[in-house]
């Protein structure tokens, strides 16, 4: 655990969704390493560094709640954008929600909280005056602060992430003894399934990995990438 | 056409009286309501509609304020002389592929077009499909669900039509009908009304992310005074009295930020106003009549020992 980090974060509510369940999102039961990436991205993060999420510990009980929104259906088209640029005309470029309404529900995850473990690798595009110790003060020091580049989310950004940084010698937080159920797999560790692992977004297409979460005593251990656990 | 500094976190507290602030299609437009406290919800797309709707009318057809996701009709737009263009040559169009973007620079000169014209994808972010990558707008201005301070109390409001719909439910009801023939074919509907509720919602905007968006300092006031009125233009039957009671924001000095956003919001306290005295929210309130109205409430806000570089405005 060299250049090793702690952040707790918690929120109202997350979603972080099943990518089998994306039309009516159904949010997995813990964060996945990927959003937790993103949220230490949010903190800090500079093309010179990759962060490598280690464990996710759930301090809360796994609990869950149904909300129904109206939602569009549809992005923006790129065609129509550009069609629009050349005849210097902004005709036809709105969507009009009334026509194009679809009502979603989400299946998100009430007062989560959880501790992200993480380090950080360099990367081949790191400079001669970059070096660990310089990225994880800054990072340190804007944790510490509050700072960030924008305000992390767990999941969604509606979902708004409050983070606190823990010092490196503190005591990781436990969850209380009353939540310590097989639930967050006290006692016999509990099998979450495939979990999303990150976004290959190097890689032709963009795929998906996942690994096989296990959730014990309140931890799940994330397998370091590019190791056998990690499935493409 | 300043790009915003500084990061900033606000705090809005809005009121409904007798009105349905925001509808639960799961419950049959019963106001929203968390299950488990049973206060009140206002999702962050239903306060977004309404700032979108505000700025089209504010600045109705001002070059660089059109709304990109609108409500209703287009009102006839007049012509407009042709854009500042940043995009003069002309690419050709690949008949065999689908019109997307060819690689990242295109899309990035599409969302600054976007941007730059349209209010809501500068403020809020939009989604362009580009393929096989979406190029993406995060904006800068984030907001969270707004939730009451005090569980809210929903009431079914029974009301009647004095006229049917059409003539088979005439006949329905005249047959269906023994009693005095006072009712003439009279219909039956319902709506709920939360009395009183007092909701907080939560924003952030990144400096960051504004620069990429090119959100300025003239589109923060006019987001500002959006949040502000956002209600006084929402008037309907459903809503009943909505309005914006406070609108806190922190200022930080820095485009990063100088404190935690969630040490600052918890700074402004909320707590019922018994006989005078500031008292917070908890089961010691079950005893005292229901808040009914603004007064019944007391927004303290804590300036002592304000992290260094934080700066409290007070817009409402």
């Amino acid at each position: 655990m060299a250049y090793g980090i702690r952040l707790k974060v918690w929120g109202d509510y997350a979603c972080f969704t099943r990518p089998e369940m994306k039309v009516e999102r159904v949010s997995y039961d813990v964060m996945t390493p990927s959003a937790a990436r993103g949220i230490l991205e949010a903190i800090h993060w500079k093309p010179a560094i990759r962060w490598v999420i280690d464990a996710i510990h759930v301090l809360e009980p796994i609990r869950f709640q149904s909300i129904r929104r109206n939602e569009v259906g549809h992005k923006a088209p790129a065609g129509k954008i550009k069609s629009a640029m050349k005849r210097g005309d902004l005709e036809g470029l709105n969507l009009l929600v009334d026509e194009d309404r679809q009502q979603r529900a989400a299946t998100v995850l009430v007062r989560p909280a959880y501790v992200i473990e993480a380090r950080f690798e360099m990367t081949e595009k790191a400079g001669p005056d970059d070096n660990e110790g310089k990225h994880l003060d800054t990072f340190n020091r804007r944790a510490r602060r509050g700072q960030c580049f924008n305000q992390p989310c767990l999941g969604t950004r509606e979902f708004s992430a409050a983070f606190e940084l823990i010092e490196p010698d503190d005591r990781t937080p436990q969850a209380a003894a009353e939540h310590r159920t097989a639930s967050l797999g006290f006692g016999a560790a509990r099998d979450l399934g495939f979990v999303l692992y990150d976004i290959d977004h190097g890689a032709e297409g963009r795929p998906s990995l996942f690994f096989r979460a296990l959730l014990e005593d309140g931890v799940v251990k994330v397998p370091p990438p590019n190791s056998p656990e990690v499935r493409r | 056409m300043t790009i915003i500094k500084n990061r900033y976190d606000f705090s809005v507290i809005f009121e409904v009286k007798n009105g349905n602030p925001n509808g639960d299609p799961d419950a049959g437009n019963l106001p929203r309501l968390d299950p488990e406290t049973n206060k009140g919800l206002v999702t962050d797309v239903s306060l977004k509609r309404k700032i979108r709707n505000y700025v089209d009318l504010a600045r109705q057809g001002e070059d660089g304020f059109h709304i990109y996701v609108e409500e209703g009709s287009i009102l006839n737009e007049k012509h407009r002389e042709a854009y500042k263009s940043i995009y003069t040559d002309d690419p050709k169009v690949d008949k065999a592929a689908k019109l997307n973007p060819k690689d990242d620079a295109e899309a990035k000169v599409l969302t600054g077009f976007m941007c730059a014209n349209f209010f809501d994808v500068r403020t809020f972010g939009a989604v362009m499909s580009t393929g096989i990558n979406c190029g993406q707008v995060k904006g800068p201005v984030q907001m969270s669900f707004a939730a009451s301070v005090e569980p809210i109390m929903p009431l079914e409001i029974s009301i009647t039509r004095m006229a049917a719909t059409n003539a088979a439910e005439l006949k329905q009801k005249a047959e269906g009908d023994d009693s005095a023939d006072r009712t003439d074919n009279r219909t039956m509907g319902r709506k709920y009304i939360v009395p009183y509720g007092l909701y907080v919602s939560h924003g952030f905007i990144s400096a960051k992310f504004a620069e990429r968006t090119g959100f300025s300092e003239s589109d923060l006031e006019l987001l500002f005074e959006a949040i502000a009125n956002m209600f006084e233009h929402d008037r309907s039957a459903a809503r009943g009295e909505m309005a914006t009671r406070k609108l806190i924001v922190f200022r930080h000095e820095s485009a990063l930020g100088n404190a935690p956003a969630h040490a600052l919001f918890e700074r402004v306290r909320i707590g019922r106003n018994i006989g005078g005295e500031f008292k917070p929210v908890d089961e010691r309130l079950d005893n005292y009549p229901p808040a009914r109205a603004f007064a019944d409430y007391i927004v303290e806000i804590d300036r002592d020992n304000l992290p260094d570089g934080v700066e409290i405005i007070e817009k409402l």
